[in-house]
């Protein structure tokens, strides 16, 4: 244990580790000390100076967010001069900020509205600097709008970009009253090395990163008495909507999204788990059919490892950076746009509807799944597979619109058809679930038996580690295969994309060498993704992935090829995974794009 | 009254041909001994904070790590100054001697000088300086290497831990301290960060002894300084002064006969006003100067026909510009009070704004991140005090 240090604030005692900061002694005593750059998920810029406390002794202020603790330390958070120091800063934060609150899409959940309302400023004369900027407006993307009339330039999202995402797509640029937060020469959003991933927009204090959204189409699509409106729920919304709702993070609230999702008027509320489990389906089989082309037929345009390519983040990550590796991604859609493609074909015709007349909505806790909807790849059923992606935080806003008292709900359960799921298709929302889920079919599929793991957990693919190893020995195999008798299967997972230019780097550099790798853009997997509810810290991440494994445990079926809906549709619609209208509806192809 | 005669030393730019000799000494000197040498001497940094060498070297020294580095700030980025370019231009070796002894006092193996990039025609005549310097170094027995590091341009990047942030491939951005660099400094190990005139004063100590050094001056403010005279004077140029004069000397030596104030310490010092010529000393210790001489040592005379509104505007234009932008009472604050004092000129504003600007200045003092923000109420404050009817009409 490392050594204590004794301070006092505001006269309370108290000791700490070492290298802890003064924010923290305070957090341990329960005084909140106000913050605006500072972010758990992120390392420590002490620029926005909010945080500034008094320590006797010290003729300046010092910022509690980047001051390691000492011993003998003083420390008053609430004297005359932090006060005024700190309503000065609010006061010249806000004589930049375009700050039309009723207009603002962050109103009522604004970490700088927030202080403002604390400190009352309601009466500061201070120049309004906004007119003298020329402030830009950004919503070429799908995904993301950057207003930067909004931005305090605090550099949360240019960290986040940077050390969570290595791709450095914001950054800070010019200085003194120019300096700004901007992409590379100033290039909108879309035309940039940018992921889509959202994790910016959740890092972001105000208003300046946010979703593009896409609620008053939907309601518009809802309130269309000739649209047949379908909605999809992906995996990790479940765990997270709650907490749009203040209940606990971690809290499950499945029940409750379907019953809020069918008073909102609905036509048909479904699950993207369904789709998850045919993912399962068709990746597993590409999988061992390309171990089955490398090991057997030798054939060398094979390329392995395999890489999941579920999270469109990482998929755009690829195209950008690791170009080469194309051919390494599963041709699998992502489980959205696999429903899509269905939800327009398979469930047009078994439910009489002409296509023309669906639309399809998704929930997503993710904000690349945006840009994916409108890939002009995802067209497949011969219209926009997907139209509306909304994310968690947008459901949570049209169910507070539609007066629904989200916590009174009785549970609901999904609609049949494309409604159904497994425990495998659950953890596709955490890191290493689809690993998972993936290993729990094939090996079944392989060795005719179940993975050998008590209770078919997985656990050295579970966790939040950055990059995770795994192997698996195949013994006895069934006579199809085999080839694969002896082969110990090589497995790795890695989340958020700093951890992924790692993996990739290591393999790049031979050192090191696997037959299937798991990779989602955002850390902790999708529920932590960019759409989900703020604030975010690891904390909540682990309390949301304990909530995706008890729901998993909770299935009554937990293997994706048990699925009845999915032995329905190969039977009635698809014929085999990998089949010929698999290939035209469930598969796509990737596109390298430039660098910058 | 007869007028008193300063004091002009002539120390810095005396070309000693003994280079040799004090490098060879200096270096056989044990540790222990440079270190109380430097700190009985009184020298304090002459590139802004003031902070006593002997001390820095001492603590970085006493720093854990294998690699340690010893970095010359050569940026010399205040406006109106050149000292340190012609410090580099005519005795290049005398910073060098100092990198060298540093080195040994701190246990480092390299070290870098940060040249202003303006100043990138030094080059290959430092390269050449710093050639022989590696064979002396060899002979002497010390395991040291000097490498130039071209700066990037903007005024900011001269503040330590902005230096090294840049010196690190990333965006000169000053680092919050604690840690300070004699503890973590660049590349995250401990480094010794001098001016080049402070480096150019050790030689002088190691020469003559603390002594001699320590004789110059009053308390606190030892030796002697670079001073950049320039204004409504009649001979601009540099000159090296001993520290501790009062401002009424300097005028009584420097003006054209008009002086209605002196600003000391360039943009990030103080105001003098007239009245206060005869109470002020020029040093770490004065009593307006209070803290340290600001990097050029600039000092800059105005007559009577001067309007010390534009002035100050002129110096906060200066600021706003040259903040790098990342804390909010630096970057905002400093717009505030261009837009403020404009405002108050024109009448849009009472003159009572000007109070108000007065408590937001020392805001930036408390709360700036790095010493730019920090210093901007030094010439704000002394000329709004003193002059606040040439900021209203
Ligand atoms: C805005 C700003 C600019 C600075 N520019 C310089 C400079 O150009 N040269 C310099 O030697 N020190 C400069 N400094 C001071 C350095 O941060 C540092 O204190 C100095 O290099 C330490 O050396 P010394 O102890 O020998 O003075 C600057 C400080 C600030 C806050
Ligand atoms: S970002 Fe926050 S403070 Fe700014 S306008 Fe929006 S809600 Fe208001
Ligand atoms: S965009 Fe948001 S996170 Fe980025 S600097 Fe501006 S306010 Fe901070
Ligand atoms: S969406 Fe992701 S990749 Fe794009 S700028 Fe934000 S953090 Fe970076
Ligand atoms: S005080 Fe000014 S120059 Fe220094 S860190 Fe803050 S914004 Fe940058
Ligand atoms: S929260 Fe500490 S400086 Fe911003």
């Amino acid at each position: 244990m490392s050594k204590m240090i004794n301070l006092t604030i505001n006269g309370i005692a108290v000791s700490i580790e070492q290298s802890k900061t003064v924010l923290e002694a305070a957090e341990k005593l329960n005084i909140t000390i106000p913050v605006l750059c500072y972010h758990k998920d992120l390392c420590i810029a002490g620029n926005c100076r909010v945080c500034v406390v008094e320590q006797i002794g010290s003729q300046k202020l010092i910022p509690a967010c980047a001051t390691p603790v000492f011993e003998g330390m003083e420390i008053q958070t609430n004297s005359l001069v932090v006060r005024n120091s700190r309503k000065h800063i609010i006061e010249l934060l806000l004589s930049e900020h375009n700050a039309d609150c009723t207009k603002c899409y962050k109103n009522g959940s604004c970490e700088l509205q927030e202080l403002a309302s604390e400190y009352k400023i309601t009466n500061s004369d201070f120049i309004d600097l906004v007119p003298l900027k020329n402030y830009k407006y950004d919503d070429l993307s799908p995904s993301i709008i950057k207003d930067d009339s909004k931005c305090i330039r605090c550099q949360r999202c240019v960290r986040t970009c940077n050390e969570i995402q290595h791709l450095s797509a914001l950054e800070v640029a010019y200085k003194g009253d120019h300096m700004k937060i901007s992409t590379f020469a100033e290039k909108p959003m879309n035309d940039v090395v940018c992921s889509n991933c959202g994790q910016c927009i959740i890092h972001c204090p105000t208003g300046a990163l946010v979703e593009k959204n896409y609620i008053e189409e939907v309601w518009d699509a809802l309130g269309d008495p000739n649209k047949h409106v379908v909605v999809q729920t992906a995996p990790a919304v479940r765990v997270g909507l709650g907490e749009e709702f203040e209940s606990k993070s971690g809290d499950r609230v499945t029940g409750k999204m379907v019953a809020a999702l069918k008073r909102l008027g609905f036509d048909s509320v479904l699950d993207t788990d369904f789709s998850a489990d045919l993912t399962i389906m068709e990746e597993g089989t590409e999988l061992l059919t390309r171990l089955k082309q490398a090991l057997v037929d030798g054939d060398k345009k094979v390329q392995l490892p395999m890489f999941t390519s579920c999270s469109p983040g990482w998929i755009k990550f690829v195209e950008h950076t690791f170009p080469e590796y194309l051919n390494n991604l599963s041709t699998c859609k992502s489980p959205q746009q696999m429903f899509g493609a269905l939800a327009k074909t398979y469930y047009a015709q078994k439910r009489s509807i002409p296509a023309e007349n669906i639309v399809s909505v998704s929930v997503m806790p993710c904000t690349a799944k945006k840009f994916e909807a409108n890939r002009p790849e995802m067209r497949d059923s011969g219209y926009q597979d997907v139209d509306y992606v909304l994310t968690t935080r947008e459901l949570a806003i049209m169910i507070k619109q539609a007066g629904i008292e989200f916590n009174n709900l009785e549970q609901d359960n999904f609609d049949k058809l494309m409604g159904n799921s497994t425990g495998a298709a659950v953890i596709f929302g955490a890191t290493g679930g689809v690993m998972e889920a993936a290993l729990r079919t094939a090996y079944e599929i392989v060795t005719g038996r179940e993975v050998p793991f008590k209770n078919l957990e997985i656990l050295p693919v579970r966790g939040i580690e950055g990059i995770k190893e795994a192997s698996i020995l195949i013994e006895n195999p069934v006579d199809d295969w085999k080839f694969l008798d002896g082969v110990e299967l090589k497995c790795a997972i890695a989340h958020g994309l700093e951890n992924a230019h790692q993996l990739m780097t290591n393999l790049k550099n031979g050192k090191s060498e696997y037959h299937f790798v798991e990779i989602m853009a955002c850390p902790g997997g999708c529920l932590g993704g960019g759409g989900q509810p703020i604030p975010t810290s690891p904390e909540i991440r682990k309390k949301r992935m304990e909530a995706i494994y008890a729901e998993d445990g909770a299935m009554p079926l937990r293997k994706s090829h048990e699925n009845p809906e999915i032995v329905q549709i190969y039977k009635e619609f698809l014929d085999k995974p990998l089949g010929h209208k698999s290939h035209k509806l469930l598969h796509t192809h990737y596109t390298p794009r430039e660098r910058y | 009254m007869g007028k008193k005669q300063l004091r002009r030393v002539d120390l810095i730019f005396a070309n000693d041909d003994d280079y040799l000799q004090i490098l060879k000494k200096s270096l056989d000197i044990p540790t222990e001994e440079i270190i109380n040498e430097m700190i009985n001497s009184g020298l304090k940094g002459r590139g802004g904070a003031g902070f006593p060498t002997g001390l820095k070297w001492k603590l970085t020294g006493e720093s854990k790590g294998k690699q340690k580095y010893i970095i010359c700030n050569a940026d010399e980025g205040e406006p109106g100054t050149f000292k340190d370019r012609e410090i580099l231009t005519q005795v290049p070796y005398k910073v060098l001697t100092g990198m060298a002894v540093a080195a040994k006092v701190a246990g480092a193996t390299k070290g870098y000088i940060y040249l202003r990039g303006e100043y990138r025609f030094l080059v290959p005549l430092l390269n050449k300086e710093i050639e022989k310097f590696h064979v002396l170094c060899k002979d002497a027995g010390l395991d040291f290497k000097v490498e130039i590091f071209l700066g990037s341009g903007a005024y900011i990047c001269g503040e330590e831990s902005a230096l090294m942030e840049s010196m690190e491939g990333k965006r000169g951005e000053p680092r919050n301290k604690p840690p300070y660099p004699t503890e973590v400094g660049y590349m995250g190990k401990p480094t010794v960060i001098n001016n080049v005139e402070t480096l150019a004063h050790t030689f002088t100590i190691l020469k003559y002894g603390a002594k001699k050094f320590r004789d110059l001056g009053v308390q606190d403010s030892r030796g002697s300084k670079l001073f950049s005279v320039s204004g409504d004077t009649p001979i601009p140029g540099i000159y090296e002064l001993e520290l501790g004069m009062t401002v009424q000397d300097f005028v009584d030596d420097f003006s054209d006969g008009d002086c209605k104030a002196v600003q000391v310490g360039g943009a990030s010092g103080f105001l003098v006003p007239r009245k206060r010529f005869a109470e002020t000393n020029i040093g770490y210790q004065g009593k307006l100067t209070g803290i340290s001489l600001p990097t050029g040592g600039s000092m800059m005379l105005f007559n009577s026909s001067r309007s010390m509104f534009n002035v100050l505007d002129n110096y906060l234009d200066f600021f706003q510009e040259e903040s790098c932008g990342q804390c909010t009472p630096c970057r905002v604050g400093c717009q505030q009070l261009v837009k403020g004092i404009e405002a108050v000129k024109r009448g849009d504003k009472p003159a009572s704004y000007l109070d108000k600007l007065l408590k937001l200045t020392d805001t930036m003092k408390y709360t700036a991140k790095c010493g730019l923000g920090q210093s901007v109420a030094n010439s704000f404050q002394s000329i709004v005090e003193n002059f606040r009817e040439e900021m209203i009409y």
